[in-house]
């Protein structure tokens, strides 16, 4: 049998029943390929990139939208800007660092905005702990690209101190 | 460790379990991301490695992991990270990212931890057949024995932080793949999606994000993570699962009623007869082909073919299994070629001894 689009043979039947009668489609597996991608589009979930343009254009001024996109989280030194860019947060401290514009956020993608969940059994809730390691990381990183050794070194011994503890 | 393992299949191609006609395997993951360290995006390499080290050090200690081989995906070539991306043991993520990155996975493939993928962890554990309790039990208590040494980032109101938002909360994905090949044929299936798309429920194609569905497998997972427990996730996809299998099984009974029986049974026919004798075969057409047989199987159009045997040669014929099983590097052409040659082989009708197969 012949693929009823082109000259190749048909090696995909497809009975199409989205219309009233039944269709019979007799296709090669070029054309199937064609026919079934056009068919099959289901619309695509809403990014989380998208969803935050959406929020930002309805509630922010252009000039508001600015001052937004140069916070900087001071844990780990990601802008706004770059989290709406990329839909990817920077640290644990972000959640809380733009709190006001994820709210509305976790509510438009989840419905809600409150974990009900499992937790953890032992207390790692001292987030401000955690917090101060990510940031002595990210200035030890800086210490050596300028080439402070020493503070790098200073900096080393106290995110060991505090592991250490934990 | 690679190389035994392409001849077998893993957990969730072995095709048993209830439902295993159209459910698959069931999956859920986990996100969790360490509390002293910056989520992926903004780690330097130092951080992503010291992770990694973290992590490998801290599941030595734990008898759950005793059986876990860790492997460093940085280290492996292309070939072996595509091969376990076919077996859905890492994503393709992981595969094509930079830098320290690891996953680690049991000789029975039913747990994989990667570690540096889109999140510092993400814990799987995968049953065959519909069975999302049991992959619940086994996955909170590694997460708990994980939790006992290492800290996650947890907010008390926003639970398992993540470095998307779309993940926080639960930080869970439940997924159930399904075979759907009667619901594609009378074209019924998106129809079904959008419905289930209303109750934020995601479809995707087999192997994960953007893929186009292959050979008629789909996975159904939950959208949202945040302000439903794991229960009740666990639920949400579990509850769809018979509502599918009951719409599958009226369009198998459609196909195979009154006139529609002989198309059926000529389409599955020819394409049990086009993998049978074809000389070169693409993946794509394999995939599709073995489809209709292993419905075919099920509706006992064709009785000398075990569906265990058909889910073998889904994997076994994916571009990176074809390879290790001939142990050469084939360009696409002599892909095809071996492809054909494989299913040849194996799809011999007096031939269906298992001993055949390896
Ligand atoms: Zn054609
Ligand atoms: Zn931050």
């Amino acid at each position: 049998m012949k693929c009823q689009n082109c000259e190749k043979p048909a090696t995909f039947h497809i009975t199409d029943l989205t219309g009233d009668e039944l269709l019979a489609l007799h296709l090669c597996p070029d054309c199937a390929k064609e026919y079934l991608k056009s068919d099959d589009d289901v619309e695509e979930a809403p990014t989380i990139t998208g969803v935050l343009q959406q929020q930002l254009k309805l509630e922010q001024t252009a000039e508001d939208l600015k001052e937004l996109d140069s916070r900087e989280c001071p844990i780990c030194g990601i802008s706004f800007y770059e989290f709406r860019q990329s839909g990817r947060l920077g640290c644990p401290n972000d959640y809380a660092c733009f709190a006001g514009e994820l709210e509305p956020l976790l509510v438009n993608v989840h419905g809600d905005n409150v974990h009900v969940g499992k937790r953890p059994k032992r207390g790692s809730e001292d987030m401000e702990m955690q917090t101060e390691t990510i940031r002595l990381r990210r200035e030890m990183k800086e210490a050596v690209e300028n080439e402070d050794y020493e503070k790098a070194s200073q900096l080393r011994d106290r995110i060991r101190a505090i592991e250490g503890d934990s | 460790m690679l190389d035994s393992m392409a001849s077998s299949c893993g957990e969730w191609l072995k095709g048993n379990g209830p439902d295993s006609d159209i459910v698959m395997s069931s999956r859920i993951r986990l996100a969790r991301n360490l509390a002293d360290y910056p989520f992926i995006k903004r780690c330097t390499d130092i951080d992503r490695a010291s992770i990694e080290s973290t992590v490998r050090e801290k599941l030595k200690t734990g008898k759950e992991f005793k059986d876990q081989t860790f492997i460093n995906v940085a280290e492996l070539d292309n070939l072996d990270r595509q091969f376990l991306v076919e077996r859905q043991l890492i994503s393709r993520e992981l595969a094509d990212a930079e830098g320290a990155r690891a996953v680690a996975i049991d000789g029975l493939e039913r747990m994989s931890l990667m570690v540096n993928e889109e999140d510092h962890l993400r814990i799987q554990v995968m049953k065959s057949g519909f069975d999302l309790q049991a992959a619940w039990d086994q996955i909170n208590q590694v997460d708990d024995r994980i939790e006992e040494q290492l800290n996650y980032a947890f907010h008390k109101d926003l639970g398992y932080l993540t470095a998307c938002p779309t993940n926080v909360g639960t930080g869970m994905r439940v997924s159930v793949l399904v075979h759907l090949p009667a619901l594609v044929i009378t074209k019924h299936i998106e129809k079904v999606f959008r419905t289930f798309q209303r109750i934020n429920l995601v479809v995707r194609g087999l192997y994960g994000e953007g893929s186009q569905a292959m050979g008629d497998f789909y996975q159904v997972s939950n959208q949202i993570t945040l302000g439903k427990s794991e229960e009740e996730l666990i639920k949400q996809v579990g509850d769809v699962v018979p509502v599918l299998i009951n719409y599958e099984r009226k369009a198998r009974d459609f196909l195979i009623s009154g006139e529609n029986q002989h198309n059926l049974f000529d389409q599955v026919s020819r394409a049990y007869g086009t993998l049978q004798n074809a000389q070169q075969i693409s993946s794509e057409e394999t995939m599709y082909l073995l489809s209709q047989v292993r419905m075919g199987v099920n509706l006992g159009l064709i009785g000398d073919l075990e569906i265990p045997t058909i889910n073998k040669l889904f994997i076994h014929t994916q571009p990176a299994h074809l390879q290790k099983l001939r142990r050469n590097e084939l360009d696409t052409m002599e892909r095809n070629i071996e492809r054909a040659n494989y299913l040849k082989q194996h799809l011999k009708s007096d031939l269906s001894d298992d001993a055949e197969m390896n």
